[in-house]
This record gives C-alpha cells, structure tokens and sequence, in this order.
C-alpha cells in the first residue's frame, strides 16, 4: 500500500482534508486550523469573551461525501437512449422506459453536436433551453455560473429564469416595501453577533431552522457555538415553525406551530397587542416607516370592521391567545432578535400562499420595535460573525470564468479583475439569455417544452430593482421559437418543483426532440434524457472557493462561518470510469463546434483556470501559489483594527450607511441615506405596489401591508379541504442538500429520519404525521402510507411524531431519484417526490413564485397496490 | 497509564448523524489491520443514535442516544482465546483474523453494539478509532466531528476520569448490567426519566399563569418540583416512569388544583384552569 497523502478540498457543506491512497479516497475529515493559522476574532460581552473554535465544521451530506464520489449509481461511461435515433424515430414517448447503451465519446460528441447544430440551422436563437439545478457541487470555476454559463453563452442556448425559490415572499412581498433588491429582499446581517451578545435578551426564530439548512447555507455548524453561547448567556429562544425542528431540540424554550398558513395571523395578534398596549416604538414607526396609519387602522380593524386581536388570530392559527399576548409582552419588553429565516430572511413560510405577506409581517414587526437599535434586530443567528468583508475573495455568484454581468455577480467588481487587460482573457455574454431576450421560468419548463404559451412577470432573480420584478415577459418571446433541444445540468426537478408530473410529462409528450443530460448521477431526470454525458465529481477536478462564501445575491455571506478558509480544492483521484470534468466536457463540445479556442482561450485547462484565478483576487497579498498549492487552504488574516458596523443601525438612527452592503445603489437613495423605497423609509403602503395598480390589480397583493389574506389552498378553502384535510409542509431537506446526498446508495440513506429501509428491500422516504391523525386513519410507526391529492401520489413510510399539531403533516422536498409504478407522469411513486403533490400555482397572480408548503393532501394506508 | 472514555452529552445532541456518516467514512471499505476489516456499504451502524420523543404536542421535546461500543472493562464479548481481547488502553477490539466464523459474539452484547458481517464472516463493531489514537490523534472520528460537542474524547487516568464522573453527573447507560462501560453519558435523564408538563391558565382573565408552583408528589412526597413559565408552561423533570404521581399547581389567589397522572412516558397534561380563590 502507498503512502495517505492528505489533499484538500470543499464542499456545499464545508471543506475538507481529503487522505488518497494509492489513487483512491479513503478518508474525509474537517479541518482542524493549524497553529500558524490566523483569524481568531473576539468578541467582548457581559463579561465573557468569546472565540471562535479552531476547526471547520461538516454537515451531514459533506460528511458523505465519499459515498457519493462512489456510489454504485454513477454514470461512468456516455450514453444513449436505445430508441432515439435523430436521424429516424426519436420515440419521445419512451423516455424514462426505454433503456441505454453505452457509446464512445466521440459517438456522444458526435451526436450533440449535430443536434446543436441542426436546432440552431432549423430554429435559431432561443431553442435550446438548458438548465442547471440550484446547487452544484462545489468550487468558484466549476460552478454553473462559471464554467457552464461560459459555455451555454457561447452555444447561444438560452437558460431557464430560476425564480427566488428560497427568497419567495422576501423577494415578491418585502421588496416592494422596504426594497433590499440587491439581496433579494433580505437585509444584511454585518456584526449582528457581537450585537446579540452584548444587548439580546431574547430571539424569536420564526420559520428559522440553522440547524438543519447549513446555518444559513452552505456554512455547515459554523454557528452552532454561537447559539450556544446564547443560551449560556441565559438568552430566551422561542419558536414559531409548525416542525419542531432541530434548532428546537436544541434551543427551544418555547415552541409555536400556527396552523399552517396563517403566521400573518398569529403576527397580526401580536402587532394589535402592541398598538392597544402601546409597547411599540413610536418614535421610530413615526421617523422611519410610512403608512403605518394606514395599516395600524386595518390592524385595529378601523378599514374593514375586524380587529385583529389575538382572540381572532387564535381562531386562524390555533395558538390560544392568552398565550399570543404573552408573547407579544415579552418581546414588546425585551431586545429581540427575530430570526425570520435562517439566513435572515428566507424560511419555509416564505414559500407559500402567504409568503409575501408573511414577510412583509416580519418586517413590520421588527419596525414596530425599533429594527436596527442595539440588540433588536432581524437576524437569523447565521451570518453576523466578525470577518474582513475588505479582503477579496469572491464567492461563485460572482461568475467565475463566465465573466456574465448578466446572469452573475460579475459586474460588482470580478469582471474587471479575472478579464483585466492584461491577463488577455475575455468575459462571455449572451444577448438572447438577458432582459431585451428571450426568458423561460423554471417553474413553467413543463409548459414550454409542450409548447403552450404563457406571460408572467419579472424574469426571475429580479435584482436590479424594487420594479424589475413587476416587468411582463410572455413566451415564447416575440420573435423568438418555441423551446426544441433541452440540455439539463445537475439534479432533478421532479423532487423539487412544484406539480412535477408535469415536468415528466413534458419529456414525454411535449416537443422538445432532443434531451441531453450531463450528470454524475444515474436518478430522477437523466433517465429521461436521450444522450447522458458522464461528470465527475468536484474531487475529481481542480478548483477554488471559500467556505461558506456563494456571494452575488448574498453579499459578504463568508460572515457565516467562524473563520474565512479559502480552500484550493485539488484533484484528488482521476475522474471515474469515463466520467470527465465539466469543464472538459463543455470544451470537448466548444471544440466540435469550432469555438474550442474561444471557450479555453486557447488552451487552457481548470489549474491553468485557478491560477489566473488566484492572481485576480486578493490572496497574493496573504500567501503565494506555492504556498497555497502545498497548504491547500489559507485563513484570511482578522484585522486588528477591526470596525464594527452592525447591520441597519445606521438606518435606525438616520445616517448614512456605514456598513460594506452592496447596496442600496447610490443612485436609490439621497446621499446614501436611507432604503430604496421611493421614500427611503420602510413601506407600510408600497409606492411601488401602488404603481403597479396602474397596470395590474392583484388582490392578492395590496400595496398596503401586511394584510391576512387566507390561503388559496388551505383550510378555508372548504371544499378542498374536505376531501384533502392535511397541510403537508415540505422543507428543504436535513441531511441530503437539496437532492444532493439522496438516493444513489450514500450512507445519508441508512440515516433513520432521512430513509426507511422496508421489508421490499427499497428505502421509502418519511412521512411525519401526528399519532392522532395517525389513529385515525389507522396507520402505525413505519407502515407504508399513500399521500395523495388530485396531482397525483407517492408512497412513504409513516412516522408518528409529536413534532408536528394534528392536521399538520411534514415530508422534506427534494427526493433525487423517481421510481414511478407505472405510466411516468401518471402513476404512484415510490421514491419520495412530495413536489408531485404541490400546486404549481404562484403565491400571486403577479408573483412568479413556489408555494410548496400551500399544500393539502390526504393519507392513507397503503398496501401495496400501485396505481 | 491514560486511558480510553467517551463522554457523550444527551442534552446536546440533536441527531445531525455527523458522528454515524464519519465512523463510515473511516470504516468503510478501509480495512486497519490487525483492529478491523472493512465495514461493509451498508447495515451496519457501529455508531447507533438512538431516538426518543418526549411529550405531546405542544409541550414536547426530544433526546437522542449515540451508541458506539461501550467499550466495557467487564465486556460479555471478551473470549479466552483473543478473539475478542481489551487493549491497555481499555478499548475492546475485534480481531478481524481470528474472530472470523464467530457468530456467537454478536449475540454476546447486551448493548447490541455488535454486526454480523455476512460476506467476511465477521462480527465487527466501533474500534474507538485504535488505529487513529495509534497514530497519534487525540480525537476520534465522531468526536472531532461533532458540531455541538456532544461527544468528547477523554484520554485519561482512571482517578481523573472518576473526579469527572462526580463533578459532572455523569452516568453510565444501562449501569445495572454491570459490564461497566467506558462511555459515560451526560444528561441521561432525558432519556431515561420522564416529565410531567402542563398549561397553566387564569380562568377569572383566560391570561397565562406565569410563576405558579408545580409540584409533583409520590406516595406523599416530593418527587420534582417547577414554576410556570411566561406562557404558563412548565414541565417537571426526572421523574421515574412507569409510576403514577400527584401534581398539585397552586398560584397566589386561586385554589389548588391537584391532578392525578400516570406517567408511563413523558407526559403533556394539558390545560389547567385555576379558579380564584
């Protein structure tokens, strides 16, 4: 045997040592600083000192990692579906039956590039669609938007407009009232932990699950000490969540579970409590909000003759109202950090129906106690650590080798670095995939596969302004073709969209002739793809990034974790089989298509990438090439003349904004004071919104909020919910990352809250219902049960649990695999995609956004027969 | 001579399964001669976390038990013949070699900490990372990995271990079986005792009974005591279950309501009106 060499590398869930043996992976460990290692910050607070601990932390699905570079389900060599012949009977309607035969490279390159030639002879710009999932794996140049966006921008493929599917009602519902387009519609969180410490006295988390979401994301346990901390310092933690949920069981001193969809409710009780008691911050609401008359009228119930009091938020959300008042004393009384999301921001309850008023509920309450003061705060107890924000090391939304100020970060400040004059590399764009182009959403793929059209508005991530989300787009666009060619990237949809029979119907019925998969996997969606193109895994390439740092959208999000580690992530075994790198793969086609020397700038391969890389950042200033090739990892030095900025406190005290946020714009505010609403204030009226009413009237949307408006499929919708009496929640997954770790034979499935191992051999993904509910419908722990509405069902495996109020029913989102028992697109599956019963309708008519816990289904027993 | 103990604090873990993917990170398809052949892909669970709820919703709460071997100085499994030997340090090893065919071993826990492997023939289990300690690391796997530092590696003399033991509360699961384990548990208390919990209300203001006492009787006498929270919220703890108690909550100005429960498992009494006095 030869020697373990120790490598690096890192992931969506921290970095890692990686030991290789004789070409082979044989250990994966976090990494524990090393005593030359710099970056100790301290935070001083009611007489304790506090430092950060010396090593990386792994979520689970990091943990795994080696199970997933082995996995008996990767896709080693090039494939082609047995019966599609591009020259003959394409047979569409086999797709997801019809088997595989193993071809050449050069037979695959071959045929893509005839097909992506014939669409672009026959149909032009705008007919092959491609997309990618939310996460890839891991590294700043092999990131989608790197190295994938440089390519698709050279094909002139146009890719799908994802929408804000963790943002949701931030995006579509808090921007338009406070702006914070930049982020999506969440606010910054610089220095909210040395706030916390030294003023909080308690923290509401609402619809905030750290524990289980990678801290905010990506960030593993990085902030689990610092909870910790909290609680030693005998800070209160209450939660709102209808899951008892992991950072409960650790945390929890108080626990909530509105009913769900009706979080407005039970935060309208507690604004009311605080009008009539008058525990609010006058001042404040009065000098830095607008329209709060208005809505404080409403809230009264002076507009529409129903006080909002906590009496009736109980008889919305079900938590007793003595205990609403309670609630609001307490918070109306103390510092409070609202944990509203993880991130601060985001959360589960922005994925629904009520989403945006959700949101814009958080804000509103916030403002109410004087958001941006010492100790009060939104904050999702993830971000928030010290760390150099001065220091440059960019995240992967910053575009990596795309150099696309469009579809990336670039523009902010890499473009200008990677593709400096003098490094004589040049950045890609693509005129059809941008604003004056052609947009497809992800969540209508189905439909434009069929060839149907459709209109909705803002095209997806709308981070150029509060407006750029009101902006109709229709497909296809004029001028432009229906959708022919479909080349899909990375993890499936039908476990992570909404109503995703549709998205399996479409391969099989819809118009697109051509559907090339490039995965690592053999799960969900390459198995209705008719070339399957083999990558590798980010272990099997080189690469670069910092832990815990995407970026773009979340600015300076390296403050999640305790230390800033930028990790040269090495090649650490040659890729598998045949599988290749991204990279290589894509230059291997650029190379068919006669653009090879445009896509590699002639010739260059991912380490000659990382070193052009290397030199547009900021670490030549902390370490040198070699060291970081030896070391494998640097820690940013922590500056000894670290300034604290905490997040808003400028806002809250009517300043200029002091803290490094990419935004607001210089050119939305007046002097940089004040937000990016027209009045720099926080909305209670949105003039955005109000403008909006000049083009669209939503009703589902008003410009003045929060209002409560009842679920579109909820327990108000009567008819509904006799038939389907359950609200199934279904939250990002704890241990796979998205369907990241599902499936394909990791150790992540023999964990007993992710999979259940039955008596057919087959691992059923859990459903969590209360034994109440459970006894009625005579169900017991591990029976295998039917959920089913009318979009369709899925067998899983039954766990009673205390965890969720009767009525409630949770299943995590984001099953990888699809195993349907019969016709795809139309029969039971097996393999867990919940997504298969969520509505695919958007929160509003004019918010193109998820709502996959608006979702009622039914249970029942299930004995095996398939449907 | 320093020896080998894990300290497992039930009160922080929270179940993130970082301990039981590290144990097959190390031990999968890696075989650490003479200590261990390889783990095979899947079944085994050298690193079992144990699940339990306590209460019903919405007073409710939850503790996990991780259970690697114990490790135990007086191991049922130990065998004349080396099979199945105690190094100095006190970890209890497997011999992968001359341990093959010996089935029996795997039914000799009372712990059930040991696996079959079918395709080697081998009973096999957690090896409290002997190979790493034998290259000098200090932690174990699912030490080092743990985020909430539920578990910790403790390398030390026998006296110093027994002062922790004192100082910390720490127990031994299942101590009655007398194999005397060297993992020792922190807050076993929420796996093995039970509470009594409660909503406490004003029937005269249908406000939240902040600060009235529980107190929780056996036979007469006092078995766990509490006040009510802000949301009139209290839940009793240690108890003993399979028992019935007597709960009585009284409250400045309102009479005294005594309740009288069986508590099998921990139990959410539910809404207590209290009446004015």
């Amino acid at each position: 045997m030869g020697e373990v060499q120790r490598l690096t590398n890192c992931t969506t869930g921290g970095p890692v040592f990686v030991d290789v043996q004789d070409g082979r992976i044989v250990r994966m460990t976090p990494i524990d600083l090393a005593d030359d290692d710099k970056g100790d910050w301290v935070i001083e607070a009611r007489g304790r000192k506090f430092m950060p601990p010396r090593r990386t932390t792994l979520s689970p699905h990091a943990q795994a990692s080696r199970s997933l570079v082995y996995s008996p389900k990767r896709i080693l060599h090039p494939m082609k579906r047995v019966d599609w012949d591009p020259e003959g009977e394409r047979n569409p309607q086999n797709r997801g039956i019809s088997g595989y035969e193993e071809i050449s490279w050069d037979e695959a390159l071959d045929l893509v590039t005839t097909e992506l030639i014939r669409e672009k002879r026959e149909n032009g710009p705008g007919s092959i669609l491609t997309t990618c999932s939310s996460h890839h794996l891991w590294g700043n140049l092999g990131y989608r938007h790197s190295a994938y966006y440089r390519f698709l921008n050279l094909m002139g493929m146009v890719h799908t407009a994802h929408n804000p599917d963790s943002w949701e009602g931030w995006h579509w519902g808090a921007m338009p009232m406070w702006g914070n387009s930049h982020r999506l519609g969440i606010p910054e969180q610089y220095d909210l932990l040395e706030d916390a410490l030294k003023h909080t006295e308690m923290v509401v988390f609402w619809s905030a699950d750290p524990e289980s979401t990678g801290g905010g994301i990506y960030s593993a346990f990085e902030s689990t000490s610092r909870r910790f901390w909290m609680k030693e310092l005998g800070i209160k933690m209450v939660f709102v969540d209808p899951y008892y949920n992991p950072t409960a069981e650790l945390f929890s001193d108080k626990w909530f579970a509105p009913r769900l969809g009706t979080d407005v409710a039970f935060g309208l009780g507690i604004a009311y409590t605080w009008l009539v008691e008058g525990t609010y911050d006058k001042e404040y609401v009065a000098e830095r909000t607008t329209g709060f008359d208005e809505w404080k009228d409403y809230v009264l119930g002076k507009a529409d003759d129903l006080p909002k009091t906590p009496e009736w938020a109980e008889s919305e959300c079900g938590i007793p109202a003595r205990q609403i008042r309670a609630l609001a004393r307490e918070w109306g009384a103390k510092k409070v950090m609202l944990a509203a999301g993880g991130l601060g921001g985001w959360g589960g309850a922005c994925r629904s129906a009520t989403g945006n008023e959700w949101a814009r509920t958080m804000v509103a309450l916030a403002a109410m106690q004087g958001y941006g003061k010492p100790g009060v705060n939104i904050w999702g107890t993830s971000q928030g650590a010290p760390s150099d924000c001065s220091f440059v090391f960019p995240g992967y939304a910053e575009g990596g080798m795309s150099g696309d100020p469009e579809k990336s970060a670039a523009g902010y400040r890499m473009l200008y670095r990677i593709f400096a004059h003098s490094t004589g590399l040049h950045p890609t764009v693509n005129a059809h995939d941008s604003t004056e182009g052609i947009a497809i959403p992800r969540l209508r793929i189905p439909e434009a596969m069929m060839h149907e059209k459709f209109e909705w508005r803002g095209k997806g991530f709308c981070g150029p302004s509060i407006q750029s989300q009101m902006q109709k787009y229709q497909y296809p666009a004029p001028g432009y073709p229906f959708v022919t060619m479909y080349w899909r990237y990375g993890g499936s949809f039908f476990g992570t969209m909404q109503q995703t029979n549709r998205y399996v119907k479409a391969y099989r019925e819809g118009g697109v002739r051509t559907v090339v998969n490039q995965s690592i996997w053999m799960e969900g969606e390459a198995k209705f793809a008719d070339i399957i193109l083999p990558a590798c895994t980010n272990f099997e390439r080189w690469d670069m990034s910092e832990f815990g740092n995407c970026s773009g959208y979340i600015p300076d999000n390296h403050n999640q974790t305790n230390h800033r580690v930028i990790v040269f992530q090495k090649k650490c075994i040659e890729p598998l089989g045949e599988s290749k790198s991204d990279y290589d793969i894509f230059a291997a086609v650029a190379e068919r298509m006669g653009l090879g020397d445009v896509f590699t700038e002639g010739g260059m391969d991912e380490l000659d990438w990382c070193k052009a890389y290397f030199d547009a950042t900021d670490l030549p200033q902390i370490t040198t090439w070699e060291q970081f090739e030896k070391k494998g990892y640097v820690v940013v030095p922590f500056p000894d003349d670290y300034k604290s900025t905490p997040a808003m406190r400028w806002f809250a005290e009517g300043r200029k904004r002091d803290t490094p946020d990419w935004g607001p714009r210089p050119g939305d505010t007046v002097g940089m004071v004040g937000l990016q609403t027209p009045s720099g204030k926080i909305e209670f009226v949105s003039k955005a919104l109000k403008n909006l009413e000049m083009d669209v009237i939503d009703p589902e949307r008003p410009a003045m909020g929060p209002q409560f408006i009842a679920s579109w499929e909820g327990h108000h919708t009567t008819e509904l919910y006799g038939k389907y009496p359950l609200q199934m929640v279904s939250p990002h997954p704890r241990f796979s990352f998205h369907t990241m770790g599902d499936s394909k034979g990791t150790w992540l499935n023999e964990i007993d809250e992710h999979r259940i191992l039955h008596e057919d051999g087959h691992r059923y993904w859990i459903m969590r219902l209360n034994s109440v509910d459970a006894k009625a419908r005579g169900i017991t722990e591990g029976d295998l049960v039917r959920a089913f509405n009318d979009r369709g069902a899925v067998i899983l495996s039954a766990q009673l649990t205390e965890r969720v109020a009767p009525g409630t029913v949770h299943s995590y989102e984001s099953c990888a695999d699809y195993l349907p028992q019969g016709e795809p697109g139309a029969s039971t599956d097996i393999a867990g995609c919940v997504n298969i019963l969520t509505n695919m309708r958007t929160i509003t008519p004019t918010s193109h956004a998820m709502s996959n816990n608006s979702c009622l289904i039914q249970i029942e027993k299930w004995e095996g027969e398939a449907s | 001579m320093k020896s080998w103990h894990l300290i497992v604090d039930v009160a922080r873990c929270h179940d993130c399964n970082d301990c039981f993917l590290a144990d097959k990170d190390e031990f999968v398809d890696n075989e650490f001669p003479p200590y261990s052949a390889a783990q095979p892909w899947h079944g085994h669970r050298w690193m079992n976390i144990k699940r339990k709820e306590r209460g019903q919703y919405p007073i409710v709460q939850t503790a996990y038990l991780p259970m690697p071997c114990m490790h135990c100085d007086e191991a049922p499994c130990l065998t004349a013949d080396g099979a199945v030997y105690k190094r100095p340090d006190g970890l209890v090893i497997i011999d992968p070699v001359k341990a093959k065919g010996r089935k029996e071993i795997v039914a000799s826990c009372p712990y059930s900490a040991i696996y079959w492997n079918e395709e080697k023939e081998l009973a096999q289990k957690c090896t409290g990372c002997a190979h790493l300690l034998d290259d000098g690391w200090t932690e174990t796997r699912c030490s080092q990995v743990c985020p909430t530092e539920a578990i910790k590696l403790v390398l030390a003399e026998e006296d110093d271990v027994e002062r922790m033991v004192e100082d910390e509360g720490l127990e031994r699961y299942r101590d009655s079986l007398g194999t005397k384990p060297r993992v020792y548990y922190k807050n076993l208390h929420r796996w093995e005792k039970a509470f009594v919990g409660c909503s406490v209300v004003y029937g005269d203001t249908d406000e939240c009974a902040e600060g009235a006492a529980v107190t929780v009787l056996r036979d007469g006498s006092v078995a766990g005591h509490g006040t009510t929270d802000i949301f009139g919220e209290v839940a009793v703890d240690f108890l003993t279950p399979g028992r019935e108690y007597v709960v009585r909550i009284e409250a400045d100005g309102y009479k005294p309501v005594e309740l009288t429960v069986q508590v099998d498992a921990s139990l959410n009494a539910g809404t207590v009106v209290l009446e004015k006095a």
